[in-house]
């Protein structure tokens, strides 16, 4: 009853609230979106680049990622680190991140200082400064980078290993940081191949989200970047994923102390999906399974029976190529990795075999809903939604449309895509088996005053 | 009690002269003496309230985790509802509950919508939690041994080795000396009775404060604000906690772990909520080691040198002397030569403190991007509770500008001279042998 009312309700405050999208495309391919929210006066400009990890040929992995490390040393008119220095003067905040499909750019500012990022920005789109001097030092900075974030996480590496054995021959195969070796071994005219390649405004998409007016940044826009000249953008190799017949299964032994599963069903993403609503209804799935602690993998695993002390599933429609779909657990102090996989695999049955309630299908969609409006508290995050959908093919119009494709979803869907998609051979599991802590080290302290 | 920020537009002419004024904070005590503070935010249908009780790991005694084991708990089952029953009530209307603990404080917090039905639900569910948990005993067990398997992953990261220590070394026997999740040994021994009794000495009104931020009238948090204090015991405002001891010498200390990389935390306790010196110390720390892409610490050891991913330095100022912490990461065979150059760098800042040009630059950013502080709902909440919990000036947002503006070089060079001792330093690192 309240829930039927709930969605009534929130369709009317979504629509109250939400502003439209306004898009511009230059005359060089440039493609600009701007979304007006006026709640604060401040502005995000965010820069995509169709290219990432899933775009590298073997040998050179991680080289955007590279790419975007160097694109803060400098160009003709700003010298290495000026870049920064002028964002952090204006009181702005910067930074980059490169995914598997997009490298992106972004500051945020005091909403009359926009101008300052799109001259920056334009100015490194065109004219970097590749440097050998400048890449073996920032080659280090990567490597510590890696280090960080997988060589020394137990289950950042498990997570690596699994990638590569699920996938066959996809580029989604790779670590987006990129294989040790291959960091150790870029050349600067590697990377300027790449840049060269990949940096052009016909192949990039410029959001803007804040309080701005869309025809005053359409202006801008025209004004800093319409004259970067086009590049002739060679289309990608297909690459499609090689159908898996069988399951894979592996098991890592590290140095660690809590044991740990990764199964990975193969998926298609709502890019490469048959049809679209079976997009939609693997993401009604993984509410079900983990959206919020009323969701059944909490409710059943962690409280009902008690056999896992973390657990989650998770699938992510917007990829490029084929994805994933997730599922995570630790069981509790007692319980093998076997149990813990058996216990996921009776939770996955029951969802191809049972409906799920409607009241279960309600409380997703109910958070969906809710999860609409809390985000547009986030002007970067309003930002990254549109940047995502757009870069890997989507288009952002597809992203405005999610809600609504959501709440279409039936029960009756939810348990067709189980039983279609979340099958055995399609399936690739990883244990942790926790290695002593002790190998490779002396144990105990030393101290010096 | 409102400065109104006047925004000339340069490149936008076409718009008008914009202004800005941070709204201000109403600030008023409920029918019971409950602090309560809210800040209008129209715009968007929601509303953040939480509740935070001066009952943080500094509250452990000798139980070190307690106050996390408690805060944990507290959703598991509250007034009628069980476990299950409360998740549904907040999943059910697209509610959020979320709840954390720090050295000074616990809270519990809610993001709801503000539809009457969604958020009455919502709150009806939120105030239970807060006053009438049922502490259950299988609950508590599964809860417990949650937080026990938590702490041994956390012997799997060499960071969070480095954070013990380092906080081990600053804080002896002070109640700061713990990380709040407390270790294994301590958590295994707590019972529920240990946690009854933790809830009911801070779990109180009078050791309370309750933030509201959102789509709401006054009228509207009024309500709400008494509700939620109806139903709470009144109860005894926590003691204050005694003051720091700085340690006696400083220190170096090294413990092998098998990582490709050493972590290195470095720092003493130096700066409260309070502090008169906050100023200088927070405008140099920018400079030093805060701001970004652009502090000396970063351009030293990461942009000059490679050396480490990341390379930084901030102050945790708590209710007495929380920590200065600086901190990188590197490949094991480099752990002696970056300490050298995370020293010197610190030392040479505290000897002559930021150039005229660097005092400008940090100047321009804390001004120039004072309004991305506060530029949404969670940020305004995160401000005002801290506010509100270490009882600032209401006005600090607006007067924040200025005081920074007044901040001089020699302020600043003093301000680390005093309070950044050199030959106190407290140095630890935890990673693989070194081949040097």
């Amino acid at each position: 009853m309240i829930l039927r009312f709930f969605i009534v309700l929130i369709f009317y405050s979504f629509n109250a609230n939400a502003t439209d999208v306004q898009e511009r495309i230059l005359t060089n391919g440039l493609k600009v979106l701007v979304k007006e929210q006026h709640r604060s006066p401040v502005v995000v400009s965010q820069i995509w680049y169709k290219v990432g990890s899933s775009y590298e040929p073997a040998g050179i992995t991680g080289i955007s990622h590279m790419l975007e490390h160097m694109m803060f040393k400098g160009t003709d008119n700003h010298p290495a680190g000026q870049f920064s220095k002028i964002i952090a003067e204006n009181g702005g905040r910067e930074n980059a991140f490169t995914g598997r499909d997009y490298t992106a750019y972004f500051q945020t500012l005091e909403k009359s200082r926009l101008a300052i990022s799109f001259e920056l920005e334009a100015d490194r789109m065109q004219n970097l400064h590749l440097l050998a001097s400048e890449l073996k030092k920032e080659l280090q900075v990567v490597m510590e980078e890696r280090r960080m974030r997988t060589e020394d996480k137990p289950r950042a590496k498990l997570q690596e290993y699994l990638m590569a054995m699920a996938y066959t021959n996809s580029a989604y195969r790779n670590p987006v940081i990129g294989w040790p070796e291959d960091i150790e071994n870029y050349q600067v005219d590697d990377l300027q191949a790449w840049y060269k390649k990949w940096y052009a405004p016909n192949n990039a998409t410029l959001i803007v989200v804040g309080n701005v007016q869309a025809e005053e940044v359409f202006k801008l826009a025209q004004q800093y970047f319409s004259k970067i000249p086009q590049v002739a953008i060679k289309p990608l190799k297909p690459q499609k994923e090689m159908q898996q017949v069988g399951v894979r299964r592996m098991t890592i032994k590290l140095p660690a102390k809590v044991p740990y599963i990764l199964m990975a069903y193969k998926v298609p993403s709502l890019n490469v999906i048959e049809h679209t609503w079976e997009a939609y209804a693997l993401d009604v799935l993984a509410g079900v399974l983990d959206g919020g602690d009323s969701a059944r993998l909490a409710t059943r695993l962690q409280r009902g029976q008690k056999i896992a002390t973390s657990v989650g599933a998770g699938y992510d429609l917007g990829g490029r190529l084929e994805e994933l779909f997730l599922f995570e657990a630790t069981p509790v102090a007692g319980k093998s990795l076997l149990d813990m996989e058996l216990a996921l695999k009776k939770e996955i049955r029951i969802l191809q075999q049972e409906l799920i309630s409607d009241k279960e299908l309600e409380r997703v969609k109910a958070q969906v809903l809710a999860s609409s409006v809390y985000e547009q508290d986030s002007l970067f995050y309003q930002a990254m939604k549109l940047g995502m959908y757009e870069t890997v093919g989507l288009g952002w119009q597809t992203s405005e449309n999610y809600m609504q494709k959501i709440t279409q979803v039936t029960a009756e869907q939810v348990r067709l895509v189980a039983k279609k998609y979340l099958i055995e051979s399609h399936l690739s599991i990883a244990y942790l088996d926790p290695q002593s802590m002790l190998a490779n080290s002396k144990s105990g302290a030393s101290y010096a005053h | 009690m409102r400065i109104k920020l006047w925004i000339l537009s340069a490149l936008f002419i076409t718009a008008s002269t914009q202004v800005w004024a941070i709204a201000p904070i109403q600030h008023w005590q409920s029918s019971q003496g409950g602090r309560v503070y809210f800040v209008a935010s129209p715009g968007l249908p929601m509303v953040d309230i939480r509740m935070q009780f001066n009952a943080g790991s500094a509250r452990d005694d000798k139980s070190h985790g307690i106050a996390v084991l408690t805060n944990r708990l507290l959703e598991t089952g509250a007034g009628l509802w069980n476990a299950d029953q409360v998740a549904e009530r907040f999943d059910q209307v697209g509610a959020q509950y979320s709840n954390s603990v720090n050295q000074d404080y616990a809270y519990l917090q809610l993001r709801s919508l503000t539809q009457d039905k969604l958020l009455s639900q919502a709150l009806a569910t939120f105030e239970v939690i807060a006053a009438k948990p049922q502490f259950e005993e299988s609950n508590f067990q599964r809860i417990k041994s949650q937080l026990l398997m938590e702490l041994k992953q956390q012997q799997e990261r060499p960071g969070n080795i480095a954070k013990k220590e380092f906080y081990q070394a600053l804080y002896g026997q002070h109640p700061y000396a713990h990380l709040s999740a407390g270790s294994i040994e301590t958590v295994s021994k707590l019972t529920l009775v240990d946690i009854k009794k933790f809830y009911q000495e801070y779990y109180v009104s009078n050791n309370a404060i309750l933030v509201i931020v959102g789509d709401l009238t006054k009228t509207q948090a009024h309500k709400i604000a008494e509700k939620l204090y109806a139903k709470l015991s009144i109860g005894q405002k926590a003691k204050a906690l005694v003051s720091v001891q700085l340690p006696k010498n400083g220190q170096k200390k090294h413990i092998n772990f098998p990582s490709s990389q050493t972590h290195i935390l470095a720092g003493l306790p130096v700066l409260s909520r309070t502090d008169k010196d906050y100023f200088p110390l927070y405008v140099g720390n920018y400079i030093l080691g805060g701001g970004g892409l652009v502090s000396i610490l970063f351009n030293e050891i990461r942009e000059k040198r490679g050396l480490a991913y990341s390379a930084y330095s901030y102050f945790s100022p708590l209710a007495e002397k929380g920590p200065f912490t600086i901190g990188l990461q590197t490949q094991n065979k480099q752990r002696k030569v970056a300490t050298e150059v995370l020293q010197k760098t610190v030392q040479d800042f505290i000897a002559t403190g930021p150039s005229e040009t660097e005092l400008i630059a940090a100047k321009k950013n804390l001004t120039g991007g004072f309004v991305l502080r506060f530029d949404n709902n969670r940020k305004l909440m995160n401000y005002v509770s801290m506010i509100a919990f270490y009882q600032l000036p209401l006005d600090y947002l607006e007067t924040f500008q200025g005081k920074v503006a007044q901040v001089s070089k020699k302020d600043i060079q003093s301000a680390f001279q005093a309070r950044v001792q050199k030959n106190l330093l407290q140095i630890i690192s935890v990673g693989g042998v070194s081949e040097q």
